[in-house]
């Protein structure tokens, strides 16, 4: 062993070794550390506040979180259960990541996640004679290019006559939503009829499962792979470039030549296919059909997912794996522990507080540095 | 002379990685102007932070009024009688005057019962020390000047013998810095002491009784103003001998670069900001752009550099028509442009240094490949540029907002002058920023212009333009209303065109 060690070190650097000196040099950690430190805080403190919320409300707080995260991560299936919940989080929190460096508001996930699972569950019953391999691509794409133009149309709208992004989107997910209700009522409704819910997509356009027994599918390494994406675009790409510009000084852009509009429609088109995917993963890899309440606001929660990740999709991962263990924790927690679920939405509420608490303290600490 | 009112001994402010404070004492007598003169980061705001209880001191003491000070917030400053005017206001915009200089000060069911009576004092003393507001304006209303009257106002309402304005001058235009400067000696012979913290060597000779420099930290010297040179001053500041004038170029000019025909441009609001404009600028001279600001000149720069649409008349640039093409298009041309608005616009505060170095070419090669960006490229670029241009920093991955106004503006002069422009359009290059970095940014300039570049000068500084300019325009409400030869003694006439009296008014008197 002793002799190992010395042998590493005086090994000449290569290209490869050098990218892992990289990493690991205090600096890097440093950094890395001070970027990881808010999140971790927030949660942290709001697990705090939960425990209190938890005590005062007669239950133990130990006893509860245990349960907690025993069904988040305590055995295969619940894992598995926590992943996928995580993937439509990982997925929209990616497209808003983007989204929220390049200056745009993007609250309309919900609406493109909705979408996204009407074109994929159109596409996934009407070929029905296709193989796999090529039907699982193409509803996959009809939901991620649905949820895009319906993204991409808020995005025309704020470039073409400046409404406000905010607001369309809002109203943009009012219309999606409802008029999922209507399809899956009316004109899309299963043939028996019963329920206001469509007939299965064919079994071809149906998404692999990845971990037996479980219902984990190839949509969360789908996810993984969007964050990853993402993040190359957003930080290593010279398109992610000009969209950090236009987030943070529409007039820098300017200055620097970049296409203001442009970049606004192609990073709400972003999101908007970020999230339409997330609906087509919904439909294809978990419900295989479509009906009212497909979401139980993923859209929403993936705003959190992307702020406490300070919208850095490789954060998203993780971000998105947490608010997916606090939804699946929660649903045993309810079960097993008698505390009700909605206390879970006061964790990822205080979470959320305490980051965007702790980002303010952060600036505030920084401007009072500079003379 | 007169008594002590403030004395500081031996103030030490450590922040983390930056040593503000190393130990400054300083005397304020009671009734005296006195400047604080220093480069950015020599410690003067920290040091008066400390007197107004926003920081509190690592080691050494305050005392005030002959008794050991020591102030936990701004409140306990206030309730001593000492205001201070900060930079950057602090005001809310969207409250009228009174509001905002009653904010904080008692719970919101009083401040609705007592408004009336709040704003008859605001009125009463508003007559009283010739600060013309009204009460009821709502702030974002009002101009730069006005908003700083607010604050100063706030200061004298709520009572205060020791008033300490940083940098008040850095957003005035010429009229209202002399209009603020003339109040303060009016307030300072009624007893009241003023504490002017500034880098600005001209308003230190016009404004002080006596001017303390401060240098990374220390005070250097303590002297009274009558006995004081802006040399002097310079030196003592800088820390060597400063050159703020280059040498003019000898020889011809050459050939017309940049000319401009009948040109009429909009301002955001739609309203004519530049009205019929005619101008050229030949090869290896430098243009000044004199006038208030607000007259025409953003816009003419914003249009040059195809940021504002042209509604009428032509550019040329180098023969070609360069009327309404895109900022791209005109970099290709040979169009460089430091804006006016570093911040907003120059730079992008979040990104590094070595990301700011690229921002006209990220996406070209060598910079970028396939699509990706190749920092390795980004980065050695910014490495040779840094040194080139003297940027001060840590390393070319330090975000620019943690730089100092002289070196992110030394970014920007090295951004745009490394492409060896034919055209150097040049708006506010100096503003903000210390006088060592002052010197360079102008020499900077003067080498394009040396090397053959037509430059054209927008400035608000008239020392800055005749200091560097070959020949002056001056616009008045964005017209052209007078082409005079640079020169020192011409400076009040330059004055008189700027404030609308037409030449012909000039010959008459």
């Amino acid at each position: 062993m002793e002799t190992v060690e010395p042998e590493i070190a005086q090994k000449p650097p290569s290209r490869r070794s050098d990218l892992k000196k990289i990493s690991f040099s205090p600096r890097y950690l440093f950094t890395l550390g001070r970027k990881m430190a808010p999140p971790v805080a927030a949660l942290a403190a709001a697990l705090l506040v939960g425990a209190i919320l938890l005590y005062a409300a007669g239950y133990s707080p130990w006893y509860a979180y245990g349960v907690m995260w025993e069904g988040a991560f305590g055995s295969r299936n619940n894992l598995a259960e926590t992943l996928l919940k995580a993937t439509p989080l990982i997925l929209i929190g990616s497209g808003l990541a983007v989204a929220f460096r390049s200056g745009i508001w993007n609250i309309g996930a919900e609406g493109q996640l909705y979408a996204g699972a009407v074109a994929a569950t159109l596409a996934g019953i009407f070929f029905t004679g296709l193989p796999a391999m090529i039907l699982v691509p193409l509803v996959l794409l009809a939901g991620m290019l649905s949820g895009a133009i319906w993204g991409g149309l808020a995005g025309f709208l704020k470039v073409r006559f400046g409404a406000s992004e905010i607001v369309t989107t809002i109203m943009l997910n009012f219309i999606a939503i409802i008029a999922t209700s209507y399809l899956v009522t009316g004109p899309m409704i299963e043939e028996v009829g019963k329920f206001p819910q469509t007939a299965q997509i064919a079994d071809a356009a149906r998404l692999p499962r990845i971990l037996f027994p479980t219902r984990l599918h190839i949509g969360f390494l789908l996810a993984m792979g969007v964050a990853l994406a993402s993040y190359l675009l957003l930080f290593k790409s010279s398109r992610g470039y000009a969209l950090r510009t236009v987030g943070i000084s529409p007039d820098a852009a300017r200055y620097a030549g970049i296409n203001v509009g442009a970049g606004l429609m192609i990073s709400m088109a972003i999101s908007g296919g970020a999230a339409g995917l997330a609906g087509a993963t919904e439909v294809a890899g978990l419900t295989f059909r479509l009906y009212q309440e497909i979401s139980p606001g993923y859209g929403f929660d993936g705003i959190a997912v992307a702020l406490l990740a300070n919208n850095n999709p490789i954060g998203v991962i993780f971000t998105g794996i947490l608010f997916g263990a606090l939804r699946s924790g929660s649903e045993v927690m309810q079960m097993n522990a008698q505390v009700p679920s909605v206390l879970v939405s006061v964790i990822q509420g205080v979470v959320l507080l305490s980051a965007a608490a702790l980002g303010v303290f952060r600036i505030t600490v920084a401007e009072s540095r500079k003379e | 002379m007169s008594e002590t009112l403030l004395k500081l001994d031996k103030i030490v402010k450590t922040f983390p990685g930056v040593r503000a404070n190393r130990g400054v004492s300083l005397e304020i007598r009671k009734g005296e102007i006195h400047c604080l003169l220093g480069e950015n980061g020599a410690g003067k705001t920290v040091l008066m932070s400390i007197v107004y209880g926003l920081h509190q001191p690592d080691s050494g003491q305050v005392i005030y009024n002959g008794e050991h000070l020591d102030l936990r917030s701004p409140k306990d400053a206030i309730k001593r009688r000492i205001g201070m005017v900060h930079q950057h206001f602090m005001l809310v915009p969207t409250l009228t005057v009174a509001e905002n200089i009653i904010l904080g000060q008692y719970p919101p069911w009083k401040i609705l019962r007592h408004m009336d009576r709040v704003e008859e004092k605001i009125e009463k003393l508003s007559r009283e020390f010739g600060l013309k507001i009204d009460p009821k304006a709502l702030i974002h209303t009002l101009s730069v000047g006005e908003q700083q009257r607010v604050e100063i106002l706030k200061t004298l309402y709520h009572g205060v013998d020791l008033l300490i304005l940083d940098e008040p001058t850095a957003v005035l235009t010429p009229q209202e810095t002399d209009r603020l400067l003339v109040f303060l000696k009016e307030m300072a012979g009624r007893g009241l002491t003023v504490i002017f913290i500034t880098h600005k060597l001209d308003e230190v000779m016009q404004v002080s009784d006596r001017v303390t420099v401060l240098r990374d930290g220390r005070e250097v010297a303590t002297v009274v103003t009558a006995k004081a040179s802006p040399r002097m001053l310079a030196k003592l500041m800088v820390g060597r001998e400063v050159l703020l004038e280059p040498p003019p170029r000898e020889g011809p000019k050459g050939e017309n670069v940049l000319s401009v025909k009948n040109l009429f441009v909009n301002d955001e609001r739609d309203l004519p900001a530049v009205r019929e404009v005619s101008l050229e600028v030949r090869s290896g001279e430098i243009v000044g752009v004199a006038g208030v600001s607000g007259n025409g000149q953003s816009e003419l720069a914003l249009a040059l550099a195809g940021l504002m649409p042209v509604a009428g008349g032509e550019i040329h640039l180098d023969g070609s028509v360069a009327t309404n093409l895109s900022p791209r298009k005109l970099s290709c041309l040979g169009l460089a442009h430091v804006p006016e608005d570093r911040h907003r616009m120059g730079v992008v505060l979040p990104f590094s240094v070595a990301e700011n170095f690229v921002l006209h070419e990220f996406d070209h090669p060598p910079f970028a490949r396939n699509g990706f960006l190749r920092y390795k490229m980004i980065k050695s670029h910014a490495m040779d540029l840094v040194r080139q241009y003297d940027v001060r920093l840590g390393g070319v991955d330090d975000e620019i907002v943690n730089l100092s106004g002289g070196n992110q503006q030394k970014v920007v002069i090295a951004r745009e002058l490394h492409r060896k422009p034919r055209l150097l359009l040049v708006n506010e290059p100096t503003r903000g920023i210390d006088i060592g970095a002052t010197e360079f940014v102008r020499r900077q300039i003067a080498a394009q212009r040396d090397a053959g570049a037509a430059v054209l000068l927008i400035s608000s500084d008239l020392e800055e333009l005749i200091a560097l300019s070959d020949r002056l325009l001056v616009f008045f409400e964005g017209r052209i209303v007078g082409q005079i030869r640079a020169s020192r003694d011409r400076i009040e006439e330059i004055g008189l065109l700027m404030a609308g009296k037409s030449g012909k008014d000039l010959v008459e008197k």
